[in-house]
């Protein structure tokens, strides 16, 4: 008896016991980047055959869900793709010691370190797989159809709606414009129109007058019928929705989503229409779009602090990050491979315009957009809005009272950690 | 003939059961001493006990610790995940979700979503049991009759019972959306545009309730069925030798001894109703705005899924929830304990 006893615990802690050597990493995928990736992964573990990589593919709801669950219990991946960088950096490792060099980390990805480390820390804790900017994306071809000169780069939100409701109109095409059911999208239009959301101190203040007029505007063009009221109506709480399907379907005249969506709609689109990146439109403050994207990290909990940096000096790597970069059609992070020059792996003229556009776009992203990616709060702030513009959208509560309730909402929070 | 043919075929069967028994009564005698020895130490009552015991430590395990745990987050404070990164609280969480100025108007209430979520749920549960149970019955009075492909009809009724709820708001999503099949549908026959019936309130309620019935109603229709199939027929010849109308004999011989399953099926019907979940949630997300946010979902979205995660209020509304789930439960059980007594009598 003593022997099974002891066998099932032996068994018991082989299971939960990484081998030496063993690096897991959980990976999600928007498009092609996860081919990309296992690719990359594969060659570095031939090169590498003391280091075994296993990539665990799960879905982005898993990250967003469960990871911080497995996070808090201990467990988890050695290394991690994710979004809530800042969220949870209390759980990523500081690669600092384990490094080959950590200065090269520093030059190349220090402008989004803040994004994924605990506030006032130094450490090194991964790298962004991808710059990501907020945007516009318009249907050139009803554009061209409807007789309508596409709104030029100056061009403000109002004048967009205008152009979009009349293409729309002329095209007998059901929506004008959308965009994506998320605070973080919100976010660039309310500082366009002057909106800020974090104190001198840099603690979160009441919803002010510039995210006001654009929440206004916003439900305003909703109930008027120039933008798609579907989106926001179709999902209660923080649910995210894209309208990414009905600009792919023609449907939509003016999408305002984000980089991401260009090898989507590479692939998905193709030949079907001419569409075009435009930048983010103008408030009466700027002209800003909401910085982001994805990153890589490491994991605290590791039991291999040294193989897991093998593998992220290698990701990181500047011909490693260039072809990842150039393959999945993403805007890379690190500055050699900026300065370097990429050459995006499309024949599809659009793709290659449209990534410029965003390049173009990003001289224009605000001091306040830089640093909501790095603030504690933004996400709080986020869950707030597009609760509360929801329910305005859809009739439940007045502008008012939606004003009233994200105030609510984000100090209880912020009392809550007190 | 035959029974001798019988007997030579009993003949190895018995042997193979004498075979079977062989290590079955091996077993039997290995533990029947240390039963015995258990048993006089501990009397008839200990013996129970002892039986009961793997199903109540299962129980245990995994319905009264979770409760207890429960319980325990509904008293804390925070968004981390964990009892011992969080912070006591006492009772906060309860008073925030009873502190309003009036309870008929959410908006006025700390917790808006509770209450709204807990206003969509009473209304659904309304609507919804009573159509349920009026479908079901028709269903079963229909299914009950000579009618031709009777056992086909029984199949295509209760086959969506048999659906994974989720599947079963994905297929229904696919069909409403606005580009779905019955905008095609209808637009192909009609000339009708396009429609957003998954975003117009009315329309998405209609939707959630509908589709609710579609998926549960060949369970409870099939409850109904058969205690249409008890009921003693030479009880509808008298009637008919009477001369009595179909609706009297609905009412008076029918309806009261259909009784006791209409019961069962209204308090299961509540029950499911209150609980409603998978395929509103697949179907409709919860919108348009809040109009299809269910309790669940509610304490879903707080516990798990929002950027506003609040694990110690999730745990509140479902401590409350599971008080509502208690009632009705009991209530089932002195339903089934008075048919109980008036088939005895």
């Amino acid at each position: 008896m003593r022997k099974v006893i002891l066998a099932a615990a032996a068994m018991g802690l082989l299971s939960s016991t990484a081998w030496a050597g063993d690096v897991r990493i959980m990976w999600y995928s928007d498009g092609v980047e996860g081919q990309v990736f296992h690719d990359l992964i594969d060659r570095f573990m031939k090169a590498n055959p003391d280091i075994h990589v296993t990539i665990d593919d799960v879905a982005y709801g898993t990250v967003k869900d469960q990871l911080p669950v497995q996070l808090a219990g201990g467990n988890g991946p050695d290394i991690a793709r994710v979004t809530a960088l800042k969220a949870l950096s209390q759980y990523w490792l500081d690669m600092t010691p384990y490094l080959k060099d950590a200065d090269f980390w520093v030059k190349n990805y220090g402008d989004q370190a803040d994004w994924m480390r605990p506030d006032g820390s130094k450490a090194i804790t991964g790298f962004m797989t991808q710059i990501t900017l907020t945007g516009g994306f318009a249907n050139k071809t009803l554009f061209d159809q409807a007789g309508v000169p596409l709104p030029d780069a100056k061009a403000t939100w109002n004048d967009w709606v205008a152009a979009a409701k009349k293409v729309a109109d002329n095209q007998k095409v059901p929506y004008a414009i959308a965009l994506d059911r998320s605070g973080h999208r919100l976010t660039g239009p309310a500082l366009s129109y002057g909106g800020s959301y974090m104190d001198a101190a840099g603690k979160p203040m009441p919803i002010d007058a510039g995210t006001k007029a654009f929440i206004t505007d916003f439900v305003k063009w909703n109930n008027d019928g120039a933008a798609s009221k579907d989106v926001y109506v179709s999902a209660a709480g923080t649910t995210y929705r894209a309208a990414s399907e009905d600009f792919i379907n023609g449907q939509l005249v003016y999408y305002y989503s984000g980089s991401w969506q260009i090898p989507n709609f590479a692939s998905k689109i193709g030949n079907a229409f001419d569409w075009v990146a435009t930048g983010s439109p103008c408030g009466p403050a700027t002209c800003t779009g909401m910085p982001g994207g994805a990153g890589l990290v490491a994991v605290k909990a590791t039991k291999n602090p040294e193989d897991v940096a093998k593998v992220m000096d290698y990701l990181a790597s500047t011909p490693i990050a260039k072809e990842f970069a150039e393959r999945t059609l993403f805007l890379p992070a690190s500055k050699e491979v900026i300065a370097g020059g990429l050459d995006f792996k499309s024949d599809d003229p659009q793709v290659k315009a449209a990534l410029q556009a965003f390049v173009a776009a990003s001289t224009t992203t605000s001091p306040e957009a830089l640093k909501l990616p790095g603030w504690k709060w933004s996400d709080t702030y986020y869950g707030a809005l597009v609760t509360r513009v929801s329910q305005a959208v859809a009739g439940e509560i007045s502008l008012d009272d939606a004003f009233k309730r994200i105030d609510s909402d984000v100090a209880a929070k912020v009392a809550e950690a007190k | 003939m035959s029974n001798r043919h019988e007997g030579k075929e009993a003949l190895p069967a018995s042997r193979l059961s004498g075979l079977m028994m062989v290590p079955v009564k091996a077993v039997m005698q290995v533990v029947d001493v240390p039963l015995r020895a258990w048993q006089r130490l501990t009397g008839l009552t200990g013996m129970a006990s002892f039986f009961l015991l793997p199903n109540m430590a299962v129980f245990g395990i995994f319905v009264l610790v979770p409760f207890v745990i429960n319980f325990v987050y509904s008293m804390t404070g925070g968004s981390e995940i964990f009892l011992a990164q969080r912070f006591y609280v006492g009772a906060a969480q309860y008073r925030d979700i009873f502190d309003c100025r009036s309870y008929l108007d959410p908006s006025s209430c700390v917790e808006d979503g509770f209450w709204v979520s807990a206003r969509n749920t009473a209304l659904f549960v309304v609507v919804q049991v009573t159509l349920m149970i009026l479908v079901a019955l028709i269903t079963a009075l229909v299914l009950n009759r000579e009618i031709i492909g009777r056992s086909f009809w029984r199949a295509v009724f209760f086959f969506p019972v048999l659906l994974s709820p989720v599947v079963v708001g994905l297929i229904w999503r696919w069909i409403l959306q606005r580009q779905g099949l019955l905008n095609l549908v209808l637009y192909d026959l009609f000339g009708f545009e396009p429609y957003s019936w998954l975003t117009d309130r009315n329309a998405a309620f209609a939707a959630a309730v509908g589709v609710t019935i579609w998926a549960r109603v060949g369970f409870f229709a099939l409850i109904l069925l058969a205690g249409l199939q008890a009921i003693p027929k030479d009880l509808y010849e008298a009637a008919e030798m009477d001369g009595t109308r179909r609706t009297r004999v609905f009412f008076r011989i029918t309806l009261p001894l259909l009784m006791p399953n209409l019961i069962v099926v209204l308090v299961l019907g509540l029950i499911r109703s209150v609980q409603v979940f998978d395929e509103a949630y697949v179907l409709t997300g919860g919108g348009p705005g809040t109009s299809t946010m269910y309790l669940t979902q509610y304490i879903y979205e707080k516990g798990f899924a929002s950027d506003l995660r609040d694990p110690g209020l999730a745990a509140a509304a479902s401590i409350l929830m599971g008080a509502v789930l208690v009632v009705l439960t009991l209530v089932q059980m002195a339903a089934s304990r008075r048919n109980e007594k008036q088939g005895e009598r």
